[in-house]
This record gives C-alpha cells, structure tokens and sequence, in this order.
C-alpha cells in the first residue's frame, strides 16, 4: 500500500501533464498561472491565519481547551470520535480558515502521524464549511426558509467526523 | 460577522481562563507564539498548495473536468427529479460536482451559484424547494479525490506519508455524503413546503 501513496502525486503529474500536452494545452503556462493563483489564496488567508492561530494558541496555552476535551469526553467517545478533535469539530462547519487554523494546530501537537493527528486530518479533508455554503448558495438565489438543508448537511458533517475517527483506527492500526 | 464572535471569545475565554488556572504567562506567550506560527504555516504550505492549484489549472484547461461531467449527469438526474428537464440546471450541477472532486473550489462555487439560482426559478416566496436542500447537502459534504490542502498540511507537520490518509478520507467522504443525501430524503417527508 506504501507504494502506492508514494505514487499518487508523481503519478497525478505525469498523466495530467501528457494528457493536456495531448490536447495541446500550454502545460508550464497553466501551472505556472494556477500556482500564481495559489499564491493569491495564500495571501488572502495569512491574515486570517495570524488572527485565529493566536486565538488557538492562547485557548491551548490557558488550558480551556484541554478542559473543553474533557468536557467533551463523554459524549466524544460514546460517537468514537477522539475528545481531542471536539474544538475542531465545532469550528468546522462555520468558518474555513478556523479549521485550517485548529487543525494544523492538533496536527503539530499530536503529530502528524498519531492517531489524533490523522484524524483531524481527515476531518478536515472529509467535510466542508457548511453554514458558508449554505449562505453563498440560499444567498445567490434569494432563499429565505431554509427548511431542511441545515439539519441535513449537519447529519452529512457528523457522519463525516464519526467516519473520520472509525476509518483512521481501522486503517492504522 | 460569525468570526468576529469566535475571534473574540476565544481571546476573552483564554484571558479568563489563563487567569483563573494561573496560567496567565503561558497565555501572553501564546498569544505571541500564534501569530508566527500563521506565518510559518502559511510558508509550510505554500509551495504545496501552488503546486497543486497550478495542476488544477493543467485539468481545467485540458477539459478534465469535461468528462467527468457527462459521466455523473443519469446519476445526478435521480438526485434532482424536479429539475432533471432543466438543461442549464443540470448541465452547472453537474460541472459543479466535478469540479469538487477534482478541487477545483475556485470553479465550483460559481457553478454551484448558477444551479442554485436556475433551481430557484421554482421556488416560490424565497422558500427552498427539495432540489435545493439536496444541492446544498452534497456541496457542505465535500467530496474531493484529492485533499490537496491536508497533506500540505500533514507535510509540513513532517509527516512520513502525508498522502496514507487518502483512503480514509474518500470513505469518510462518501459516507457523508451518503448521510447527507439520505437525511434529506427523510427529512423531506416530514418537513412542511
């Protein structure tokens, strides 16, 4: 399996790099102008990302959020998700760079390859900042009554983080 | 404005709490330690999520997203009975659940807007019909082959394998989704128009 995962991003290069070739895409100038693009959305986040890794870093450093994984204890472990992950998992639905910033803040502290570490990367990697979306789509085309749509892509988030934890603990044991 | 809330009371509940633990030090250090490690984040990351958006834009240009797009329209056409008949609804839905799961974020809200507002065309008094619910479901579950920003993420950290995650991330992905899809569909029932 090891194998593979070294293979992805090289492989993930290569096929896409001949195939646009193939169709006679200028490869170098759409990389170069999509890392630019990048580089932009990098920018567009730093402030934010100062903002809300001091707000972390406090939270961790006065220890309420060692208090807020105890408190979350309980019910954490009866879904099997990690109390660790309980800031992440109420920051995730609502803002995108908060997530970011929790997360790579769990990341870093657990490490990247414990069990805590990959799950919250995997939360991350699994679900989406819900209320954003549902404001920009219900926004766009002027929808006030909501009805259903917020419970039900809560269900989707809540699946997503229970799965998170199950496949992290059966796929690295 | 959701930010504001969060910024300020995760500052004010840490002052609160440095003081009462006694931990009050810790807590101005933080505060210092935070804002540099944003910085050296965002470094970690960069070259990575360059990288990546940079091949976003290879798949873009060579109509990548294209072919995935006449692939998932029967299956789309089941999720979205009332709007099956609407070429354009259909046509931006479906390039839109592409460009998620080839991350193309930059290209998927613009078409997820244009779907929501050719489905809104049926609805009546601002009131979502099912068909929007179901978008916006399968837009907050997200549903990326790639997780491009994690493993950055993990690389940084200094992760062995930032990539080992992939397959725990498209099953918790589907099953989310799925969830999701299927939360709707009771809730539908219950729910009045």
């Amino acid at each position: 399996m090891d194998f593979v995962f070294s293979l992805v991003v090289p492989a993930i290069l290569g096929s896409v790099a001949v195939f646009a070739l193939a169709r006679k895409v200028d490869v170098f100038d759409a990389l170069t102008t999509g890392a630019f693009d990048g580089l932009k959305v990098m920018m567009n986040i730093l402030p934010a990302l100062v903002a809300l890794l001091t707000g972390v870093y406090m939270l961790r450093a006065s220890g309420a959020l060692d208090a807020l994984t105890s408190l979350c204890r309980p019910f954490f472990s009866l879904l099997g998700i990690p109390p660790e992950t309980a800031a992440l998992f109420m920051i995730r639905p609502i803002s995108g760079s908060g997530a970011l910033a929790v997360g790579s803040e769990i990341i870093g502290r657990y490490g990247p390859d414990s069990l805590i570490g990959r799950t919250a990367a995997v939360m991350l990697g699994s679900t989406e900042t819900t209320f954003y979306i549902i404001a920009v789509y219900f926004g766009a085309a002027k929808i006030k009554k909501t009805r259903y749509a917020i419970p039900a892509a809560l269900c989707a988030d809540l699946a997503g983080f229970i799965m998170a934890s199950l496949s992290v603990r059966l796929f690295f044991k | 404005m959701a930010l504001a809330w969060i910024w300020t009371i995760m500052v004010a509940f840490s002052v609160v709490f440095g003081l009462l633990s006694g931990n009050i030090d810790a807590v101005g250090k933080a505060a210092l330690d935070g804002a540099g490690a944003a910085v050296k984040l965002c470094i970690g990351i960069c070259g990575v999520t360059c990288l990546w958006t940079g091949v976003m834009e290879v798949m873009r240009r060579s109509g990548l997203a294209g072919g995935l797009k006449t692939l998932f329209l029967p299956l789309l056409r089941r999720l979205f009975p009332d709007s099956s008949n609407n070429k354009d609804a259909m046509e931006a839905v479906s390039a839109n659940v592409s460009a998620n799961l080839l991350g193309l974020g930059n290209a998927a809200t613009p078409l997820g807007i244009k779907a929501a507002t050719e489905m809104a065309r049926k609805a009546e008094g601002g009131v979502a019909t099912d068909d929007l619910c179901m978008l916006v479901v399968i837009n907050t579950a997200s549903i990326q082959l790639i997780p491009a920003t994690v493993a950055a993420l993990r690389a940084a950290a200094g992760s062995a394998k930032p990539f080992d995650i992939l397959p725990a991330v498209w099953v918790s992905s589907v099953c989310s989704v799925a969830a999701g899809i299927i939360a709707a569909k009771i809730l539908k029932r219950f729910w009045g128009k």
